[in-house]
């Protein structure tokens, strides 16, 4: 076991090639803050990018940002900040759900995970920020694909094609991302007590109005004692997010009241500083920050249904849930047994989205499919992909499942 | 103009036509299956006027049953398809091949399903990308990415294009506004990609099919993110001396952490015209006019506009108006809007070039762009979406004299490559079709190619989709799929290894 550690992409090249050459496979690694989410890779080398550093452009006026892909992204949106800038995306930190140390994660790893957080619902993820690319494929070749600039039909985009690709494609070498100016200031509007059918009405009315919400979230009350250390007590939150300059947020956070206030007449308000501390907590799934390995499930599904799935699923499995992005973000904390069965079955029933198993012991990984299963059309079309990227199947082998990409070697060779 | 190469047709194919025709007709009955060449004749070109062709037949299913049946006969039959949505694409992506059915969608015009809660309209995608905003319009809500072909364009056709619009900046383009898709591969299997829920589960096949212009696969339904309509538009129109002053207002208003939801530049010789023809009110003693939209509420707008008129003003702005009402604003925007039918006017033919460019690079392209000019011995206008880099030079020629548009072709492909030259890309919106393929090694290396190849092969094994588009080579992809591997000793003895 050999843990490679190149600080330029052409070092990055070489060990991929000749990994390939020697179809030995590479586990990829940033800062490992994610690595706990996936199938057990089984890996004989270790290709750890921590090294392969720095800002490489950052033009605050061209809204653009290019950096290595090993690069923190603590530092990147320290340098953002600075400049009163931001990654819009809002990429959270897996920290304190996977028990790391917080602040980790790289800006290659952001991308490779589609990074998002609860102003996914107004400006997308990481996938939707991305504008260029550079990486090894698992052939051992470099390419680029992209640029620096917003506007680009150039050619297909792979650089979204690296997007929750979780390094079984190719090795990011380098990101470019779109940066935006960071909101003057924001606010965040409290509804109390409401149950979760009421709170997935409340989210919708308020997100359908022209307020330009950019955070929608509902904390049943056990999560809501557990967000703010403690600071809201046991009763239920639906939080409401306005940012913007200073007369707008105001202006914008009464129209929500007025518009919720025959529906949700229990209401609440952060101002600035609490209430990002409150989107921190719920981006980074704080509710769920147990210092266990009880299974959490991440549902991505219709924005509406999200609370059936919690309903239905509490008829025969001990689960706790919170929601985001309107309800359309359900953050599961099981038990004790994932019920990956159970939970994708209902997703199905319910207008369909997807479950990745993002906490467990690794016993509970390696027998669930982490990442969901998909149709055999598209199973096979994804396989397809990856054989064309790594034939070899030499990159974080096994890490997607069967199911999203046959990415184990034996598969890959027989194609 | 100057035709460009296409695939050499497949003289098999073509001797099997009556044969082709029927079996089609077995699969689309009645009138969607057209081979008269008179009819064809509607089909033969898009919004690239200048490059036409008959296809070997057109087809009209009704069904994603009569897709998906269409593409595997042919897929099995080893015959080419170009796929078409409403045929407004500027740069050849629906330009028929002679041994290819032409698979025209523009049957597929319903809204399926309209979600308020949900915010998102399911759509067939023979609907125009205008028809989805007039669906949802009554309560309020609206489309954002606006492409200027905006009342025949299909969502469908946004997809494959992955079409802008003058709001990007602020709202996205077509990718950041579609949450799913289904779709027929080219062996005949229906996929679906995303849905109503907002990330797509595995690899970001969402992401590779937006904007891959009709070779991967041919999308059947759209299910788009709709908005509620900002409470207010107010728009302002600034001249400036001089492109530079014009260029520095753009970045310090960015700078100022605004993001306008529309920003557009215009050069001496494009405001002439425009005003000329729609009579917008613009300052005619100006080298550069900016419009400037802002929307949101009421107080917001006020307050930013006035934040706007200040930079405007500080960076050297001569004439500057805001509009006083909804009226005035939309009259700002006529002049812009009218801007390449008001070249029509004053030229007999113009060209239409869609690079993107860092935007402090203006300048600099804009004084290359003169040089080229004078070089060609064409005169060129210049509109720009100042807020994103994106270019559309105008370049004015007459075919009927000889050469010009030989002339005015090698003009836009070297200023294609001026805007590589600064950090730019050859295409922005219109995608790269027949037009642009030729230029992609300017950009992309051979393994830059190859890898965006790749992505081909395994959607399209065969590459019988929309073949002569995008790529300059054809490759064939048993050959893409090769390794070659020198075995042994690592050859980079320096990393480090722990």
């Amino acid at each position: 076991m050999t843990i490679f550690t190149p600080d330029s992409p052409e070092d990055v090249v070489a060990t991929v090639k000749w990994a390939a050459a020697e179809e030995l496979p590479l586990e990829i690694v940033g800062h490992g803050s994610k690595r706990g989410i996936g199938r057990p890779i089984n890996a004989s080398h270790t290709l750890d990018l921590s090294r392969l550093t720095g800002v490489t452009l950052y033009e605050p006026a061209e809204l653009v940002l290019s950096a290595r892909a090993g690069t923190a992204l603590s530092e990147i949106e320290r340098l953002l900040e600075a400049n009163h800038q931001k990654l819009a995306f809002e990429p959270m930190d897996y920290a304190p759900l996977l028990g790391g140390a917080p602040g980790g994660g790289t800006i290659g790893g952001a991308l490779a995970a589609n990074l998002s957080g609860p102003r996914r619902i107004k400006v997308g993820a990481a996938r939707d920020h991305v504008l260029g690319v550079e990486a090894a494929s698992g052939r051992g070749e470099a390419f680029k694909s992209g640029g620096r600039v917003v506007k680009n039909v150039t050619g297909y985009d792979l650089s979204k094609g690296m997007a929750g690709s979780w390094g079984t494609l190719a090795v990011l070498t380098r990101v470019t991302f779109k940066v935006l100016p960071a909101a003057e200031t924001e606010a965040t509007l409290l509804l109390r007590g409401l149950s979760d059918s009421q709170a997935t009405e409340a989210m919708a009315a308020a997100l359908g109005s022209s307020a330009e919400a950019s955070g929608a979230a509902h904390l049943p009350a056990p999560s809501a004692a557990r967000v703010l250390a403690g600071g809201l007590g046991h009763r239920a939150a639906t939080a409401i997010r306005i940012e913007g300059v200073a007369l707008s947020v105001a202006y914008r956070l009464e129209r929500v009241r007025d518009l919720l206030n025959p529906s949700a007449p229990v209401q609440e308000e952060l101002a600035a500083d609490e209430s990002r501390r409150l989107w921190r907590d719920i981006r980074d799934c704080v509710p769920f920050a147990d210092v266990s390995e009880r299974p959490v499930w991440r549902v991505s599904m219709t924005p509406s249904e999200g609370w059936r799935l919690v309903v239905e699923l509490r008829k025969f499995a001990g689960a706790d849930g919170f929601y985001d992005w309107q309800g359309g973000l359900v953050w599961l904390r099981m038990e004790a047994d994932p019920e990956a069965h159970q939970v994708r079955r209902l997703i199905r029933s319910f207008g369909g989205g997807h479950a990745t198993l993002v906490r467990a012991s690794l016993a509970q990984r390696a027998a669930t499919d982490v990442f969901e299963p998909q149709p055999p059309a598209l199973a096979a079309l994804a396989q397809r992909l990856k054989h064309g990227f790594d034939p070899k199947g030499v990159l974080n082998p096994g890490r997607m499942g069967a199911s999203a990409a046959a990415d184990s070697p034996l598969q890959a060779a027989a194609g | 103009m100057s035709h460009p190469a296409l695939p050499e047709p497949d003289a098999a194919t073509l001797a099997r036509r009556a044969e082709i025709v029927a079996a089609l007709r077995s699969i689309v009955p009645g009138e969607g299956v057209v081979d008269a060449v008179a009819e064809m004749r509607a089909f033969e070109t898009d919004g690239l006027t200048a490059y036409r062709g008959l296809p070997l037949v057109v087809v009209l299913p009704e069904t994603v049953a009569q897709v998906s049946r269409v593409l595997s006969y042919c897929n099995d039959n080893n015959i080419r398809v170009v796929p078409r949505g409403s045929g407004t694409s500027l740069s050849g992506g629906a330009l028929p091949l002679q041994d290819a059915v032409l698979l025209v969608m523009s049957r597929f015009n319903r809204i399926l399903e309209i979600d308020y809660p949900n915010r998102v309209v399911v759509a067939q995608p023979g609907v125009t990308n205008l028809g989805v905003t007039n669906a949802v319009e009554e309560a309020g809500f609206y489309y954002a990415p606006d492409p200027s072909s905006q009342i025949a364009c299909s969502i469908g056709g946004n997809v494959a294009e992955n079409s802008g619009g003058v709001h990007c900046l602020k709202y996205g383009l077509t990718a950041n506004n579609v949450l799913g898709i289904e779709m027929a591969l080219m062996n005949g299997e229906v996929v679906r990609l995303g849905g109503k829920h907002l990330d797509s589960e595995g690899y970001d096949l969402l992401g590779l099919m937006t904007g891959s212009e009709g070779l991967l696969g041919v999308v059947t339904e759209v299910t788009v993110r709709i908005l509620k309509r900002p409470e207010t538009a107010r728009a302002m129109l600034v001249g400036f001396p001089s492109s530079e002053e014009a260029g520095r207002c753009v970045a310090e208003i960015i700078g100022a952490g605004i993001i306008p939801g529309g920003m557009e530049m215009m050069d001496r010789p494009a405001i002439h015209a425009a005003e000329d023809f729609v009579h917008a009110g613009y300052p005619l003693d100006v080298e550069a006019l900016l419009i400037v939209e802002l929307d949101g509420p009421a107080a917001e707008v006020d307050h930013l506009i006035e934040r706007v008129h200040e930079i405007a003003k500080r960076n050297g702005a001569t004439a500057s108006r805001i509009s006083q009402s909804d009226g005035e604003r939309l009259r700002f925007w006529a002049g812009r809007k009218a801007a390449f039918p008001a070249m029509g006017r004053i030229s007999p033919d113009y060209y239409c070039m869609d690079g993107t460019i860092p935007r402090k690079e203006l300048p600099r392209v804009l004084a290359g762009m003169h040089e080229l000019s004078k070089k060609h011995g064409l005169k060129v206008a210049n509109v720009f979406h100042a807020g994103d880099g994106n270019l559309h030079p105008l370049i004015l020629y007459d075919a009927n004299k000889p050469g010009e548009l030989e002339a005015a072709e090698e003009f836009g492909a070297d200023i294609l490559r001026l805007c590589v030259e600064v950090g730019g890309v050859l295409t922005g919106e219109h995608g790269v079709g027949v037009e642009k393929r030729d230029l992609m090694p300017e950009m992309f290396n051979e393994t830059d190619l190859n890898h965006q190849l790749r992505v081909k092969c395994a959607f399209d094994p065969q590459s019988l989709l929309n073949p002569g588009k995008v790529f300059p080579q054809l490759r064939r992809c048993a050959e893409l799929g090769r390794m070659h591997i020198h075995r042994g000793r690592l050859p980079f003895p320096d990393i480090p290894r722990f």
